[in-house]
């Protein structure tokens, strides 16, 4: 395990080095500056501010240079947000992105995975048809049409919750369902396929004309094997989910990390983008590695491989 | 069971304990949505309106701006101005203090001023200082900071020498790059000190708090030198980016008043007129079109007249904007006392017609490809789209559309790579100069290869006058060469910006045409009795 663990970390040294590399040369290489405006910038002004920040000299320079502060835990300065270091926005921003996502990764798995094995059990009955319907029209409905419909009826229409803001629970019910409902709708999808593949395999032939009961067999023996192909799933969902979205963190006024990957991009902040992608590339490399070592807890034949 | 119980508890907890954490607490008494994330509170290098709002409320000019736009006095309580119109003396108030404590001096001014200006602090605005004699020269380090004529001869006198006679100036220095900081807490804390921790003002309010894209949290300055008429306690400024989102909590009570146009749902802007709480009201910017001169075929002026003579803006005001935008027939809005914009050519299309025959593309035959460059936005595009049809349909000539992403666009403008760009400016104080000066040749907002020597010696000879007429006069002259003559430029409507708030409630709000609305003026109205 320990080896397996060490292997894996290892390895993906080079994958967040070229990531990070990839995302700085990419923003550096779009065109525009970051601190152009509306209003022209005197170029002495530009040269002075590419000087302080970093961005002087040529690219592999910029990259080296950054690269370098990097390996000493300073992930450099905001462009756009002056004065504010990448470490302290993401320091803000991540917590409350990483509670909403949490409460939404609970909501995606606690409700995806029994509505699969449901519809799995009722496999070509009327509630499976359903099911899948409801499944197929939650992950097809963007969060930018969900996201305000939702505000429109239960905070206006119903008046039970609040339409946006931050700081009290019942401001974090929305938000978490809107982001939340389309990964049920795949959860249920991936657990049903799952399920209904393991049940037609011969050891649940076996147990069946042993007489276990539908029930258990669905719920006790093949929902175990049924899930690995969600668990695989459930690793970059998870790092997905917890790094935030933009929509759902515009339309509800989230004060979360999601909305600087497209407007870090926008502004040409690029070490406030490259440090997002790097928050994001750890917790997938993380995530997957927690679906790795899940799957071989729950299937022994990859236990024995490895 | 009993663990099964418990869990939704436990879990409740936490959510409570991470939410505590995010500095919510009892409402503040004024909640105001003002935009997206301020990206800086230092006035040196604040560029948009919406940090000055906020800087405005923190930090205290030798003027200040009240409820309805007027500059009054602020730091200063008096000045006086030599016969040559050339050197201001201003007066600071006795007892003045920053937020720690520490006495203001006239020296903090001139610091704070001459900061601005330092080429190493990167103020994206140093040139609002180049009225001042000298401070261009240093800005470009051909000269040491010493030749900045500006001095403390006491600790309560500010003396300051212009290059030219410039009425406006003592309005100008409410101007958020003429804020002063607090020269011990800059030293100390380098490009952090606007963290809340270490910040120290002179305003009406101190900043309590900041949070990455949530909000500002000011609290009244207890040592502003009136603070006996500052009413709230306490603000809260909302980043809030997207209109429908900012709407949402002001319908909701969430937020009491919305600062800004952006933030109101244009769709839903036609039923919002004619309710109490709509506020709208002209504002000092124009959106218009740059034409690149640099190249064919609109190197051609017969072109550009042509192309816009064609162009009826009222279609575009009435079906597009539809925020009741004047059309503009100059560059600068109406509304500077005693300057009447000169009125650029109505639109005639047959008259359009004829111009482009005689540049030499009769029905706009042979007439090259060009293209119409804008940043994307809906309301970008649908006036382009427009536009471009009016052309097509007037003048017989296909125009492409080119839509960029922002940065990608601004660098297309400030390289001169379009042939028509949609543009708009914002006046920055109440001088027709803010406009004019821009397309002046070399200007970095000309941003059309545009230059006339005519131009440039009106508007240097405007400068020089210190009759106020008859300045104002000259720059008339200059803009009708601008928007008449030459016509680099393509004048299409003003803004309008609309405030919204519950007039039942507060007081102190009032729509202007420099749209500054400083938060100390604002207070809640007494409930009425009910009987």
């Amino acid at each position: 395990m320990l080896t397996f663990l060490i292997r894996r970390l290892l390895s993906s040294i080079p994958v967040v080095v070229a990531v990070l590399a990839l995302c700085f040369l990419l923003v550096r290489i779009a065109p525009g500056s970051p601190f152009a405006s509306e209003r022209a910038l005197d170029p002495r002004t530009k040269a002075m501010l590419e000087e302080k920040y970093g961005l002087s000299g040529s690219l592999p320079e910029q990259l080296l240079r950054y690269g370098f502060n990097v390996l000493r835990g300073d992930l450099g300065d905001s462009l756009k947000f002056r004065g504010r270091t990448v470490a302290e926005i993401i320091g803000q921003s991540l917590p409350r992105s990483l509670l909403l996502g949490s409460i939404s990764f609970t909501l995606a798995l606690g409700l995806g995975i029994p509505l699969g094995a449901w519809a799995a059990a009722h496999h070509g009955k009327k509630a499976d048809s359903f099911l899948n319907s409801l499944a197929l029209l939650t992950l097809s409905t963007p969060t930018f049409v969900l996201a305000p419909v939702s505000v429109l009826v239960f905070a206006f229409g119903l008046k039970l919750l609040p339409p946006a803001g931050w700081g009290t629970l019942s401001q974090l019910i929305l938000p978490a369902i809107c982001l939340a409902i389309p990964f049920i709708g795949v959860c249920a999808r991936l657990t049903r396929s799952g399920l209904l593949e393991t049940l037609g395999s011969d050891f649940i032939r076996t147990a069946r004309a042993k007489g276990v009961s539908e029930t258990n067999l669905v719920y006790l023996h093949a929902l175990r094997p049924a899930i690995l192909p969600l668990v695989a799933y459930a690793g970059p969902l998870a790092a997905n989910i917890l790094t935030g979205s933009l929509v759902i963190e515009e339309v509800f006024a989230i004060p979360g990390i999601g909305q600087f990957f497209v407007n870090g991009v926008i502004n040409r902040d690029v070490f406030l983008v490259s440090g997002v992608v790097l928050v994001y590339c750890l917790l997938l490399l993380l995530f997957n590695l927690i679906a790795d070592w899940l799957t071989a807890l729950l299937d022994p034949r990859i236990r024995v491989a490895s | 069971m009993i663990f099964r119980r418990g869990l939704p508890g436990l879990l409740g907890l936490l959510c409570i304990f991470s939410l505590a954490g995010c500095g919510s607490g009892p409402r503040a008494d004024l909640v105001l949505c003002n935009g997206a994330e301020p990206q800086t509170l230092d006035p040196a290098l604040v560029s948009g309106q919406l940090e000055g709002r906020i800087c405005a409320a923190l930090y205290e000019g030798l003027t200040r701006r009240d409820a309805r736009g007027r500059s009054v006095p602020g730091a200063a309580e008096s000045w006086t101005v030599s016969p040559d119109g050339r050197t201001y003396t201003f007066t600071l108030r006795e007892n003045l203090r920053w937020s720690n404590g520490d006495p203001i001096t006239a020296e903090d001014f001139c610091y704070s001023w001459l900061r601005a200006l330092d080429p190493a602090t990167g103020s994206p605005y140093a040139e609002i200082f180049y009225f001042i004699r000298g401070a261009e020269d240093y800005q470009a380090g051909r000269a040491p900071a010493e030749s900045v004529e500006i001095a403390a001869p006491d600790a309560r006198t500010l003396v300051v020498r212009l290059k030219n006679p410039v009425p406006f100036f003592p309005s100008l220095t409410s101007f958020t790059t003429y804020l002063p900081v607090h020269r011990a807490t800059v030293a100390k804390h380098g490009d952090r000190w606007t963290r809340p921790e270490h910040w120290v003002g002179s305003g009406p309010y101190r900043l309590k708090g900041w949070r990455v894209n949530d909000r500002v949290a000011l609290e009244k300055n207890p040592r502003y030198h009136g603070a006996d008429r500052v009413r709230l306690s306490r603000i809260d400024a909302l980043a809030v980016t997207r209109a429908s989102t900012a709407f949402n909590l002001y319908s909701s009570g969430q937020a009491d008043v919305l600062l800004d146009k952006g933030l109101i749902p244009s769709l839903i802007m036609p039923k919002l007129r004619g309710r109490p709480d709509f506020h709208p009201a002209p504002l000092f910017a124009t959106y218009f079109y740059r034409f690149n001169v640099t190249r064919p075929p609109f190197d051609n002026p017969k072109v550009r007249r042509a192309f816009s003579l064609a162009i009826d803006k009222e279609a575009i005001v009435e079906r597009i904007t539809r925020g009741g935008e004047p059309i503009a027939l100059s560059l600068t809005p109406r509304g500077v006392p005693g300057y009447r914009p000169p009125a650029g050519p109505v639109a005639s299309p047959v008259t359009a017609k004829a111009l482009l025959r005689e540049a030499g593309y009769p029905n706009g035959q042979g007439f090259p490809r060009v293209s119409l460059l804008y940043n994307k936005s809906e309301l970008n595009e649908q006036v382009a789209v427009e536009i471009q049809a009016q052309w097509k349909r007037e003048l017989g000539v296909e125009v492409d559309l080119r839509n960029q992403e922002w940065a990608t666009y601004l660098r297309s403008l400030d390289s001169l790579d379009f042939e028509i760009a949609r543009s708009s400016w914002v006046g920055d104080y109440d001088d027709p100069l803010t406009f004019l000066d821009c397309f002046a040749t070399g200007r970095g907002n000309n941003r059309t290869g545009w230059s006339d020597p005519k131009y440039d010696s009106l508007l240097d000879q405007a400068q020089a006058d210190p009759a106020a007429a008859s300045r104002l006069r000259k720059l008339e002259q200059a803009e009708e060469i601008l928007v008449n003559q030459a016509m680099p430029i393509l004048p299409l409507y003003h803004f309008v910006g609309c405030l919204m708030f519950d007039p039942k409630k507060w007081d102190g709000l009032m729509p202007n045409l420099l749209d500054e609305h400083p938060f100390s003026e604002i207070g809640a109205r007494p409930p009425r009795l009910s009987k």
